[in-house]
């Protein structure tokens, strides 16, 4: 510790740390621009230039360590003095335009220029001139003269996103931000840079020129796309979402937002709003009442019931949903008798269900990925998957941690990878077995008999080798297990192999929850196993249809992990209850469409991936006959006359769902019990490393899905601008070079992509970085929603 | 890509820097661009980043910030006057003029059949010489004259195979 002055106060202050750090933590404000205290210091602004006693000249804060006894003036007249000078400089270039600008009211420059700026500008000469530029549909630099390059976003780019974007082109008066050749700016993390920017150079583009900052009122809520549970700032004027913000939370999301949860409430108020419930009638949609279409729903489900047994009745959530519609969807489902629920709609194996101690969660705090100092990341589209807990992961490699990578495709991390196997889905078990053969070998360790029978015989391939080693030497490694994992075939056989892999190197291991309640949905007991009976999970409910569905925000051939069969279920079903936000394909094959609330429009919780339970408000009055899906729930449960039914309050559904439970004590990833089959030939490709040429004739390539950042859910797939990037643009059939040639096609063709029944066209991508027998086709998109099962195989052919 | 002799000549560049440091050769790599083919496009700038393992932004950076790289195509032989106060004082604005007369162009431009470019450049450390200018940053001209400038334009004009 050292001590230091500040205007006269005593502050004690951590060797090493700034002067503006020390005064930030005693409360003392110094005016910047440049320093942001997740960024590097760049020290360009100078407007922090403070007094230090015995230097001869003011000082930048921002640049200047602490030392003993140093002693600090922020307002001494020297201070003042510089502070006032550097503000003339600054705004001899900065037009004066603020009356148009969209960062009137929240602006830095302009707060301190208040502060700090002359009446009347000395400067008569011309000023500069920055030309605008288009960097894509979310950010807005259309007004780059306001720049005051002090390269906040260019450091957020390199430091925090990953990737170097924007950078400062030319030189002194002539210095510009731009990006390269007038790209656009496609970071998932982009929109962060409207927040740091300190003037209105770069602005949101969505919002531009709708509302004045202080117009809007703010209210709290949490973002309901992936699991990390953002904390955010919903901006509303009038009864309209205006914007979102993120609201610090260093524990979640840090000062950041993903583009995803910061653009998506765009898709609040389009056309496709679903604004009153509809029943199809004679072919035909009708409007109807509330209590039509619910005593319609009663009815048919009484019936069904009593003709075919309760068995019949199945019903599918989305992850997205609350815990509160989750959970009184399952008591709904359960009250009558039929224990078919699920919210796991793109998981294909269910073989641990039941087996596993606990629910599914990160297996750590989120903060904990700080500390970790050695991660292997299975199975995840992370950057796209999971954008923060990505650019966590960045931020402790930046520190020295190193991170090894199992997976089907290779896309760019942005981050430094130390080992990765690069394998077909079907090899994914097998190299997980290698590795941990391999740190059983390392650690001198035997093998648990539970996993004997996946390891086989011969050596472990060189990269399990080199991450075994690598997860070996680490003090506190992490062992991430993702989407993509979860969705594999084999993902009970996945979890296994991880969980004793971080046993042996005595690291964390965890799921990156698929959805914002992935994790809310085990504690809703919206699954089938969580009550008596064990009922039919997502898959089997499809695989063997149904007479009735309720479907809660599902889209059916895009939020499941296969299109052809869920279609299928739904058209044979004799009643299907489409809750949803948006009018969609539901309209061919649902018989009642009911309007539900978006988060923004209802109260409710979700817990994140950690166990945070996070419950936020509704910020808005549903729009037209919308309601919140608890209330739906809850009055369907009335009407069916199932017991405790009563909630008068989304809180009291919450208080009765957790029952005053101890989350932290419901997490466990523990699998036992699970009877592990050993590999079939098929699955069990010879220890090379699995790039290597696959011996089988092409019968058809193995599929490798994704689902696109913004095709996860039912909102992001309707938000407009998150719509017009380059990360939405339609899926395509991505293979390796040697596939290519092997079938005679060059990137651009179109092929005729056919898995079971249906068969799509899609345009060549060759991608060197697929392993070979594996095409990579998308799921969750319209374009590819006549596709079987996420994983499979694919015949392809010239169309 | 990079021309064969291009990579040839920045593999020999980048043995002088730690193998994680190799956008320290890129100054070397825009520079062996421009001697190649008498400017950088964007795609140059792009294969020097694919290269290096830089991002293509950075390239950019480094190429806009530096005044003697070209961003567009530039003369056969590209006269650099130095017009910073030393050789204001000594006439630059006269060797200037000169230049614009003779060759019908201005600064920045290059004349119709891209024998000449004309630019304006900052101090070229030998002020004792001024007034001055260089031939495609390579050669230095000075104590320059009405005369003598005509009599290195002839001579420039005349040259066979310059490398530009
Ligand atoms: S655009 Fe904004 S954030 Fe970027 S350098 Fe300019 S003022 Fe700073
Ligand atoms: S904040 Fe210190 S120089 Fe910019
Ligand atoms: S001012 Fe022209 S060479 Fe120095």
């Amino acid at each position: 510790m050292i001590n230091i002055e500040i205007d006269g106060k005593h502050i004690e202050s951590e060797s090493g740390s700034t002067i503006i750090q020390a005064a930030h933590s005693a409360g003392i404000a110094i005016p910047h621009f440049c320093y942001h205290k997740k960024l590097s210091i760049a020290a360009n602004c100078r407007m922090c230039l403070v007094q230090v006693e015995k230097a001869p000249k003011p000082l930048p804060a921002c640049a200047t360590p602490v030392s003993e006894g140093m002693k600090v003036f922020t307002v001494s007249e020297q201070a003042v003095k510089a502070q006032k000078g550097v503000m003339e400089f600054l705004l001899i270039n900065h037009p004066l335009d603020c009356p148009i600008c969209d960062q009137g009211g929240e602006c830095q420059l302009q707060d301190l220029a208040v502060g700090y700026g002359g009446v009347a500008s000395r400067y008569a000469e011309a000023k500069r001139v920055v030309t605008h530029k288009d960097i894509g549909p979310l950010v807005s630099a259309e007004e780059m003269s306001r720049c005051i390059n002090c390269t906040r976003c260019v450091r957020f780019g390199q430091e925090i996103a990953g990737v170097m974007e924007l950078g400062q082109a030319f030189r002194g008066e002539h210095a510009e931000i731009m990006s390269f050749v007038s790209s656009t700016v496609d970071s998932e993390l982009s929109g962060n840079m409207i927040d740091l920017c300190p003037v209105g150079a770069l602005t949101s583009k969505p919002f531009r020129y709708s509302a004045r900052a202080w117009e809007l009122s703010r209210r709290r809520s949490i973002s309901p796309h992936d699991s990390l549970g953002s904390n955010l700032a919903v901006q509303v004027k009038g009864n309209q979402v205006m914007r979102v913000l993120p609201v610090e939370n260093e524990a979640i999301n840090e000062c950041w937002l993903s583009d995803r949860d910061r653009f998506s409430y765009t898709a609040l108020n389009v056309p496709e709003r679903l604004t009153k419930p509809m029943i199809k009638q004679g072919g035909k949609w009708q409007e109807v009442e509330w209590q039509t279409a619910l005593e319609y729903i009663s009815h048919g489900l009484r019936d069904i019931a009593k003709r075919g047994g309760a068995e019949q009745i199945g019903a599918l959530a989305t992850p997205n949903s609350t815990l509160e519609e989750m959970y009184l969807l399952q008591k709904l489902l359960r009250g009558l008798g039929s224990n078919n629920v699920d919210f796991r709609l793109r998981q294909s194996d269910f073989s641990a269900d039941g087996k596993q101690a606990g629910a599914p969660w990160l297996g750590m705090a989120v903060a904990d990925i700080n500390q970790a100092d050695r991660f292997l990341l299975v199975g995840s589209f992370l950057r796209k998957d999971h954008p923060l807990l990505a650019s966590r992961i960045r931020q402790a490699v930046k520190r020295g941690a190193q991170a090894n990578v199992l997976h089907s495709t290779d896309d760019d991390l942005l981050m430094a990878v130390a080992n990765k196997s690069i394998v077909a889905p079907s090899a994914m078990v097998s190299v997980l077995a290698q590795i941990l053969q391999a740190l059983a070998t390392e650690k001198k360790a035997r093998l648990d008999g539970a996993v004997q029978a996946l390891v086989q015989a011969g050596s472990p391939s060189a990269e399990a080798v080199a991450i075994a080693k690598n997860l070996a030497g680490g003090q506190h490694p992490a062992i991430l297990l993702g989407n993509f994992a979860q969705q594999h075939p084999q993902a009970a056989q996945l979890q296994l192999l991880a969980q004793h892999i971080a046993a042996l190197c005595n690291a964390k291991f965890g799921f990156m929850g698929e959805a914002a309640n992935s994790l809310g949905g085990h504690l809703a007991q919206a699954v089938p196993f969580a009550g008596g009976k064990a009922g039919m999970n997502a898959t089997a409910m499809l695989a063997a249809p149904r007479k009735a569905y309720l479907l809660l925000n599902v889209e059916a051939e895009l939020d499941t992990h296969n299109p052809q069969q869920a279609l299928a279920a739904m058209y044979a079903a004799d009643m299907v209850v489409a809750m949803s936000a948006y009018k969609h394909f539901a309209s061919d094959y649902a018989d009642v469409m009911l309007p539900i609330a978006p988060f923004t429009e209802t109260s409710g919780t979700f817990v994140n991936t950690e166990g945070r339970v996070q419950s936020f408000n509704g910020t808005v009055k549903p729009l037209g006959e919308a309601r919140p899906a608890w209330k739906v729930l809850r009055v369907l449960g009335n009407m069916l006359n199932v017991e405790g039914f009563d909630h008068d309050s989304s809180e009291a559904v919450r208080d009765e769902a957790l029952g005053g439970m101890d989350v932290s004590s419901k997490l466990n990833n523990t699998l036992g019990g699970t009877e592990v089959r050993g590999l079939g030939t098929e699955q069990a490709p010879a220890h090379h490393s699995a790039p290597g040429p696959q011996s089988s004739a092409l019968s058809g390539l193995q599929r490798v899905a994704d689902v696109p950042i913004y095709s996860s859910d039912a909102m992001v797939r309707r938000a407009p601008p998150l719509q017009a990037t380059h990360d939405a643009l339609p899926p395509s059939a991505a293979m390796h070079g040697d596939e290519l040639a092997k079938l005679g096609l060059k990137p651009g063709d179109m092929v005729k992509a056919s898995q079971g029944e249906g068969s799509v066209r899609l345009s060549v991508v060759l991608d060197n970085r697929l392993p070979r027998g594996v095409v990579r086709v998308a799921a969750g998109h319209a374009l590819t929603a006549k596709m079987g099962a996420m994983f499979g195989t694919i015949s392809v052919e010239r169309a | 890509m990079l021309s064969q002799p291009i990579q040839e000549k920045l593999d020999r560049e980048l043995k002088k820097y730690p193998v994680d440091q190799k956008q320290s050769a890129v100054m070397s790599a825009l520079r062996f661009v421009q001697d190649e083919k008498g400017w950088i496009a964007p795609e140059d700038m792009a294969d020097v980043a694919a290269y290096l393992g830089m991002a293509q932004m950075a390239v950019y950076e480094v190429a806009s910030f530096y005044h003697m790289y070209n961003l567009k195509p530039m003369g056969k032989h590209t006269l650099t006057v130095c017009t910073n106060l030393p050789c204001q004082l000594s006439g630059a604005a006269d060797t200037v003029a000169h230049l614009k007369t003779r060759l019908g162009i201005g600064l920045g431009e290059v004349t119709a059949d891209g024998k000449f470019g004309l630019r304006e450049g900052e101090c070229m450390g030998a002020c004792v010489d001024a007034p001055m200018f260089t031939v495609n940053n390579r050669k230095l001209c000075g104590r320059l004259t009405a005369e003598k400038i005509d009599q290195i334009l002839a001579e420039l004009s005349t040259e066979q195979g310059a490398k530009p």
